[in-house]
């Protein structure tokens, strides 16, 4: 097995992990946290897979852009409290 | 109890993927493996080498006469000879951002975050902000010669703006600039369009000359298409961080 090869592996395996927490986290701006995280190691694949023009994308979109909007989101709303 | 259930389905789903993918008998209908696809039998192999006429010849830098003169074979996908499906692209994105700013209301007035911004932060905002504004606008300039193009161009312009957001306690965009921008690039593509249907016979073909392969003015119409695109996708993604950052418009 090659290097790259070895690299893909463990990357994959850490995003797969990262979503899992992401989903199953019980503070939201942790969730965020972890899905800004997981979007980096989907860039990394990306590059890994030769698409560069995606990763780019991914790289500001999804770890930049959409983490700042789920942020200011979570900024503007309340905590509730279920009786 | 669910969480098994869960667990099991995953992996019968996981399964059927994996032998779907991956299994080696002859004759199959199956995805090949990853970097061994016989590309002879694919359209996209006439892409590549820019011509679907027939002819099979690879293509040079500097080469002249192509059918679509992009370096980047992505750019010459999407923006000459799958220019309809990003004229559609462009118009999601509009009507999303035409829904923000219909739900969140633009006012004029920004909102606190609680920590003030120190001394520091500002001046290396500004610093970075000017650099990450300069290579959104090198991205969709250079579109059609490197990875990238007009909508990540135009995504990292606007994330120069939600820097100098975070950063500044006065900074604001005008709205109406934003929008003048953004209203003028998405008519002039479709002009574009509409003047190829006059020249060429049909909307958006190329009716520039193609130059050759790897010059920054090559390519024909696809780097005007692209600096539209990336002025019109940052507009209104800064638009869209302008409104979740404004205060609610009181009802």
């Amino acid at each position: 097995m090659e290097i790259i090869n070895v690299a893909e592996t463990i990357v994959g395996i850490v995003l797969i992990l990262f979503g899992i927490l992401a989903i199953h986290t019980k503070e939201l701006i942790h969730s965020v946290i972890y899905l800004s995280l997981m979007s980096m190691l989907a860039v990394l694949s990306f590059v890994f897979m030769r698409a560069p023009d995606v990763a780019i994308t991914e790289a500001v979109i999804g770890s930049g852009l959409v983490t700042a909007i789920f942020v200011f989101t979570l900024l503007s709303t309340k905590r509730q409290v279920k009786e | 109890m669910k969480k098994i259930a869960v667990l099991l389905l995953m992996m019968i789903l996981g399964y059927f993927l994996f032998t779907n993918l991956y299994s080696t008998s002859v004759g199959n209908l199956n995805f090949p493996k990853y970097g061994e696809v016989n590309l002879k039998n694919r359209v996209s192999d006439k892409y590549i080498k820019k011509d679907v006429k027939g002819t099979e010849k690879e293509t040079i830098y500097g080469q002249k006469g192509m059918e679509s003169g992009a370096a980047n074979v992505v750019t010459s996908i999407v923006v000459d000879y799958r220019s309809f499906d990003t004229l559609g692209e462009v118009t999601v994105l509009f009507i999303s951002a035409l829904g923000v700013s219909l739900v969140m209301g633009v006012s004029n007035k920004k909102k606190r975050f609680t920590i003030p911004s120190n001394f520091i932060l500002k001046q290396g905002a500004r610093i970075i902000y000017s650099i990450i504004l300069v290579t959104g606008v090198y991205m969709f300039i250079h579109g059609h010669l490197t990875p990238g193009g007009g909508f990540p161009g135009g995504s990292m312009i606007a994330s120069s703006f939600l820097l100098m957001y975070i950063a500044e306690e006065d900074f604001k965009v005008k709205f109406e600039y934003l929008k003048i921008t953004e209203g003028i690039a998405g008519s002039a593509y479709v002009l574009i369009g509409l003047l190829g249907m006059l020249m060429g016979g049909y909307f958006l073909i190329n009716i520039l000359p193609n130059g050759s392969v790897g010059a920054l003015l090559s390519a024909g119409i696809i780097p005007i298409v692209y600096t539209f695109i990336g002025l019109k996708v940052g507009a209104e993604l800064t638009g869209i961080i302008g409104n979740f950052l404004s205060e609610e418009v009181e009802k």
